[in-house]
């Protein structure tokens, strides 16, 4: 990123604060997909519109995700704390995370959890068992193409084609073997740090 | 790896014939270190960790959880960790590895945050990043070649589930159509397909 950043000041009323977490309520009911699947929604509430969030930060807060361990959804907390941080000290930060990470949460998790105490009552129904049978053949398919998507990103063939062929390579490593994965992500970090991929 | 029994009787896990998790504590620690080694997302470490090493899931349990856990809202591998909590705990199981997967990795990435700007000038860092983000994507890739055994025995026949799991890679991964309109579709003709063949 460049290196003046860009500082944002916002004062956040407690009502805007409310609002966060209701827009954020709002979102993780449509986040089919994973939260990811929100993203544009996002940047065009607490960029575009808010101004909570300048373009820096928001990219920042997905990149960083992305790198640390730990599921991709605490881009959220990022996001969340950002805005803290732009309206006072990093206290308003953990306040920032908690707003938006309980907006995300709490209505996907509780509705997935009373769907599946309900698929688990249910299992013997017919519509239930067929409904995950042949749900089976969707999940692979999807699985196939993230790994896809991933890689695909990348897409300029004499440029990305040693980075295809770390992909490849790992696919296989993972398929055939059972080294740990750590070594395999050790690897790809080395070779990136060098320039090789 | 999995008895024949499971295979059968999608979700009896009355009588679990594999491992399950001994205490609330261990699900909590056990979601926190698969959480942990996720660089890029934790959907690769979920396969390896649930179904090879701790075998709490059977890779036909794990299909049918993830169907769930991905058509729900939310991210999907928060959707699974809670579901497999609440597999063998109820809510304080689905309580506790959710807050496995979220409390450590949350307060690392806050401390990433912090240290980024010091770091992000960096080329190696970049670099880094990069190279890892292609690893997770053979990952998760490895990670649906490996369920494919999971469908040999599908009721549909191997051969037509095969076509099935195909034609979404080709919607979602060649043509790049929204997940939504692929599961609205191609999932319910599946479903519709494997409801008339399960008779009762």
């Amino acid at each position: 990123m460049a290196i003046p950043e860009q500082l944002l000041s916002i004062h956040m009323q407690w009502s805007d604060w409310l609002h966060l977490w209701m827009h954020f309520l709002m979102l993780s009911l449509l986040s089919i997909g994973g939260a990811v699947s929100t993203l544009p929604d996002m940047h065009r509430y607490l960029v575009s519109q808010q101004h909570w969030l300048t373009d820096t930060q928001f990219n920042s807060s997905v990149a960083i995700a992305q790198a640390a361990p730990g599921p991709n959804v605490l881009f959220i907390a990022l996001m969340g704390w950002n805005v803290g941080l732009n309206s006072g000290s990093m206290w308003v930060g953990l306040l920032g995370v908690l707003v938006t990470m309980s907006g995300i949460l709490l209505p996907s998790t509780t509705l997935t959890f009373m769907a599946a105490r309900w698929g688990h009552a249910n299992r013997e129904l017919r519509i239930v068992r067929s409904f995950k049978l042949g749900m089976a053949p969707i999940v692979v398919g999807l699985l196939l193409s993230t790994g896809w998507i991933m890689c695909s990103s990348h897409n300029i063939p004499t440029r990305d084609w040693p980075i295809w062929l770390l992909s490849a390579l790992c696919a296989l490593v993972v398929w055939r073997t059972r080294l740990h994965l750590l070594w395999l992500l050790a690897l790809g970090a080395v070779l990136g740090w060098f320039g090789l991929v | 790896m999995c008895s024949s029994e499971d295979k059968m009787i999608p979700m009896s896990d009355q009588t679990p014939v594999h491992p399950r998790p001994q205490s609330l504590a261990d699900l909590f620690f056990s979601f926190t270190l698969l959480a942990l080694q996720g660089f890029g997302g934790v959907l690769a470490i979920v396969q390896r960790e649930l179904i090879e090493k701790k075998r709490w899931l059977t890779p036909e349990e794990f299909v049918e959880d993830w169907a769930v856990a991905q058509i729900m809202p939310g991210p999907n591998v928060i959707n699974l960790s809670m579901m497999v909590g609440n597999r063998y705990f109820g809510l304080p199981g689905a309580l506790a590895a959710l807050a496995g997967m979220i409390s450590i990795p949350l307060v690392i990435v806050l401390i990433l945050a912090v240290m980024y700007s010091q770091f992000a000038n960096y080329p190696g860092v970049a670099g880094a990043l990069r190279g890892m983000s292609a690893v997770t994507a053979g990952l998760i890739f490895a990670s649906g070649l490996k369920l494919i055994p999971a469908l040999k025995n599908h009721p549909l026949s191997q051969r037509v589930a095969f076509i099935l799991s195909a034609i979404c890679f080709v919607c979602i991964g060649l043509l790049r159509i929204p997940l939504l309109y692929v599961l609205l579709g191609l999932g319910a003709v599946s479903w519709s397909l494997v409801f008339k063949k399960l008779k009762k």
